[in-house]
């Protein structure tokens, strides 16, 4: 009994402990920086309305709360920003699309709880090279983690959006 | 005749193009309004968008957070038993709220509450249950500490198991026996993770409270947090990795200082094993768990109660996005202890169809093989299930 006392007293030490900021990985303006060689071009606009809505709400399972989103374009390589709740809170996620394929995709702040394993190199080198097919899926399989279905699944559409976002914007098919 | 003169040529020339002249320089003026119109526009319609995606942003719930999961489901199962009841039943299983607030960045707090049998009160099926309700606080990065009441940190369904993460109607009976999974306990638990895929969980919680002169089954200890008596603490420890895309590799250790809350009686401590693995890659799917418990005193030994062993197997496989089949042995036993044949074992095969992906329709078939004299049910179950 003692030592399930001294047990809690450490546990309920540690609770009270000082704390510190939530994960910020990379700031989006890092992020673009490093993409683009510090050479960052003027930030465009892609309005969410029509058919880019429809095609948005189908790749996401819900409606896009956003009426437009901001992306980066030299050539034909696009670099976009975007958001999608995991569980509770937003995953702020950085992907670049060159000539129809995922170049990279970075988780830049992750605010859940759980499922903090999408975050690491050896989940999102998956998405590399990436396309997207006629129905709107990737073209290749992603092998989830346990535990952070949601997680997974945020970072899967929001991919999957760029690709479709990145085909809208540069007219390819 | 009349010369016309340079000058005069020169002045009917000038009138001539005045209209002109006149008309590009009123074309320019308006084609500048217009742009100058259209930049306002541009900047008025820019300036709404923005106001409108940051009302849609906050028109959430701010810290707030609710969900929630349910499941209904049909029973229709045979008792193999001779005189035995059979089952068969529609009941709305579990209907689950999830409340969680965000003090900070660092700090909040989450619940779950359930109604289970959908309807609860005195000789009524159902019952009112708080399963989680803690405060968790980030010691930094990669450590957190949690207080309050949560689900213990053992066996793949005890933390996870809304409907659509998980095949079968039911859920597995080794989980439900042995670990046993719904379970939840109060204490205090610190969290982390290490490496690249590495994590932990250490915690300090109420215990279990076995009758001795009963089976001794672990599931009918569970105390609940209800004014659970806190006289012997357990302690658990799991350490997980998921380091590899699909991969899963689990294992848990509790210790439970006396399973009776009586240092009286002769039912001691106890030891509790469990580990599983999960992999999925592409449409295949495995998962595989075992977990043994190991009761010290004469009580347990006298009705093979002292072991309590399961384990399953359960492939899967996706034939598309929304229809996935599977299969699953489960073995389980507890009086695994007894030299007489008292081993339930069960097998399941049966689909999930996810209209949406938070949406689910069950089916399967179970056929059971039981001791002698038990309640063998064999027939199929059919269940709707959902989270959002």
């Amino acid at each position: 009994m003692k030592r399930f006392k001294h047990d809690i007293l450490i546990a309920l030490t540690l609770l009270f402990s000082p704390l510190v900021t939530a994960e910020v990985y990379q700031s989006p303006e890092a992020f673009l920086e490093q993409t683009f060689n510090t050479d960052v071009p003027e930030p465009k606009v892609l309005w969410i309305s029509g058919a880019v809505r429809t095609r948005a709400e189908q790749i996401l399972q819900h409606r896009p709360d956003t009426l437009r989103t901001r992306y980066w374009q030299q050539g034909n390589r696009t670099a976009w920003i975007l958001e999608e709740i995991g569980k509770e809170r937003p995953i702020t996620v950085g992907i670049v699309i060159n000539d129809k394929s995922i170049e990279t995709i970075k988780v830049l702040v992750f605010r859940e709880s759980r499922g903090w394993e999408v975050k690491y190199p050896f989940f999102t080198n998956q998405f590399k090279q990436a396309e997207l097919n006629a129905d709107l899926e990737l073209n290749k399989s992603i092998d989830g983690i346990t535990g952070a279905t949601l997680s997974v699944r945020a970072l899967t559409k929001l991919s999957r959006l760029a690709l479709y976002f990145h085909q809208h914007v540069t007219r390819t098919p | 005749m009349k010369h016309t003169t340079p000058l005069a040529l020169l002045t009917a020339g000038l009138l001539a193009t005045t209209p002109a002249l006149a008309a590009d320089e009123e074309l320019r003026q308006e084609i500048d309004t217009l742009k100058q119109e259209n930049r306002t526009i541009m900047e008025r319609l820019n300036a709404t968008s923005e106001m409108i995606d940051r009302q849609q942003s906050s028109a959430g719930l701010g810290p707030l957070s609710i969900g929630g999961y349910g499941e209904l489901h049909y029973n229709n199962l045979d008792n193999q038993l001779a005189g035995g009841d059979d089952k068969e039943m529609m009941d709305f299983h579990r209907f689950v709220l999830f409340f969680g607030y965000e003090y900070t960045d660092d700090i909040r707090f989450f619940s779950e509450l359930e109604v289970e049998h959908a309807y609860s009160g005195e000789s009524k099926p159902g019952a009112v249950e708080l399963e989680q309700a803690y405060v968790e606080f980030d010691l930094n990065d990669r450590n957190s500490a949690k207080g309050g009441l949560f689900l213990l940190p053992v066996g793949i369904l005890n933390e996870t198991h809304e409907p659509p993460t998980f095949y079968g109607v039911e859920r597995n009976p080794v989980e439900k026996n042995i670990i046993p999974t719904t379970w939840w306990t109060s204490g205090a638990e610190l969290t982390g993770r290490f490496g690249q895929g590495f994590s932990y969980n250490l915690g300090v919680h109420e215990g279990l409270k076995v009758d001795p002169s009963g089976s001794m089954a672990v599931r009918g200890g569970r105390q609940k947090s209800a004014k659970a008596d806190a006289s012997d603490l357990a302690t658990t420890a799991r350490l997980k990795y998921t380091g590899i895309p699909g991969l899963e590799l689990a294992a848990t250790v509790q210790h439970q200082s006396d399973m009776s809350q009586d240092a009286s009686d002769d039912l001691g401590s106890a030891n509790l094993i469990e580990a599983h693995a999960i992999y999925n890659t592409g449409a295949f799917g495995l998962r595989a768990l075992y977990a043994t418990w190991d009761l010290d005193g004469t009580a347990p030994a006298a009705n093979g109660a002292d072991e309590q062993t399961g384990w399953y197997i359960e492939p899967s496989y996706k034939l598309t996005n929304k229809f996935g089949v599977f299969a699953r042995h489960n073995v389980w036993d507890n009086q695994a202890g007894s030299s007489t044949n008292t081993e339930y074992s069960q097998t399941d095969v049966g689909f999930n169809y996810w209209p949406h992906e938070d949406v689910v329709i069950k089916v399967d078939l179970q056929d059971q093989d039981v001791p002698a004299g038990s309640s063998e049910y064999d027939g199929f179950n059919v269940g709707i299930g959902y989270q959002f």
